[in-house]
């Protein structure tokens, strides 16, 4: 008998039939959803880990020029090139929907056209270097806000894989077979009850015959 | 719109600041939490943060991540790179799928 109190009642019964057929629906449901977000996450995982090591490595060898680059010149002037921006990054954020998952694209704009906006200031009292390492910090960007994109997304998707695969496994486990020794609880119980009355009326029966006729049929 | 941060130690950001991000510059835990806080509050969609300030603060961080914004990425630093990006990646295959199968033998 299950854990919890049933009333072996025919309403119930209705009631718990459709709990059941419900509870497989959704156990279906779920698990379709698991498995493909499952596929697409591990191509987004593999992508992920691809677009980090290719970022990490870029900024290494970014960081490796900008030492070299402030090697040859003097800390102040340095920070007084880089003092005033020139260029400006918008992001516009947008929303993809995965399998009722919500992750965030992002397209970025410059605030110039201009790719050679980059340089903050003048070439005269900047040692060529650091030209070098803006440059090649620039062209790990796209590579950058791809890397926040995959993995913003794999770790929303990751979330969601795990609250997934819990309510799958608790209908699989718990609810479904829950529902079903319920209902054969009922059911036995209903069965039961009615071969009681049977028998009662058959016996009622005789008891009738006897004294109305003192016919008796043993 | 919204802009783009970075955290760290002056030293590994400043260079950023060229391309147009935004760079704010910390010394202490204290104040990385601080301006990671104000940052995620404000406009901001993606905020890179350095492996050795991250690692400061990975609580503050995990706060953020079901949330659709901001992205909250790690990025080696000046003083090198500690491992902890890929770490985080790997953390994710493992919440998914339960252990890590893709890239455990790396």
């Amino acid at each position: 008998m299950a854990a919890t109190q049933v009333n072996p009642t025919r309403m119930e019964l209705t009631r718990l039939k459709k709990k059941r057929i419900t509870a497989i629906r959704g156990h279906k449901l779920l698990k379709d959803k698991r498995d493909e977000l499952m596929r697409q996450y591990l191509d987004l995982v593999r992508e992920n880990m691809e677009v980090r090591k290719r970022v990490e490595a870029g900024i290494l060898s970014a960081n490796k020029n900008f030492v070299i680059a402030k090697a040859g010149m003097s800390e102040a002037a340095l920070k007084t090139a880089l003092m005033a921006p020139k260029q400006e990054i918008n992001l516009v954020p947008g929303e993809a929907n995965v399998m009722s998952v919500n992750i965030p694209t992002f397209e970025y704009k410059t605030r110039t056209a201009d790719e050679n906006d980059i340089y903050s200031y003048g070439f005269a009292f900047t040692s060529s270097d650091l030209d070098g390492a803006v440059k090649s910090l620039a062209d790990i960007l796209p590579d950058m806000i791809r890397l926040a994109e995959c993995e913003k997304a794999c770790q929303l998707m990751a979330a969601e894989i795990e609250k997934t695969r819990r309510r799958v496994n608790a209908l699989e486990h718990v609810i479904i077979p829950e529902t079903e020794t319920n209902i054969k609880y009922i059911t036995m119980k209903l069965d039961e009850n009615e071969r009681s009355t049977q028998i009662r009326l058959m016996k009622v029966k005789d008891m009738m015959l006897e004294e109305a006729h003192g016919y008796s049929e043993k | 719109m919204y802009k783009i941060a970075v955290i760290g130690d002056y030293d590994s950001i400043y260079g950023f600041a060229t391309l147009g991000l935004s760079i704010c510059p910390v010394k202490t835990p204290e104040e990385a939490r601080d301006k990671l806080r104000q940052l995620a509050g404000g406009k901001y969609g993606i905020i890179y943060i350095t492996e050795a300030a991250a690692a400061e603060i990975k609580d503050e961080i995990a706060e953020y991540q079901e949330q659709t914004m901001p992205a909250i990425i790690q990025i080696p630093g000046v003083s090198g790179n500690t491992g902890a990006g890929v770490e985080g990646v790997k953390k994710t295959v493992e919440q998914a799928v339960g252990s890590d199968i893709l890239f455990a033998e790396e």
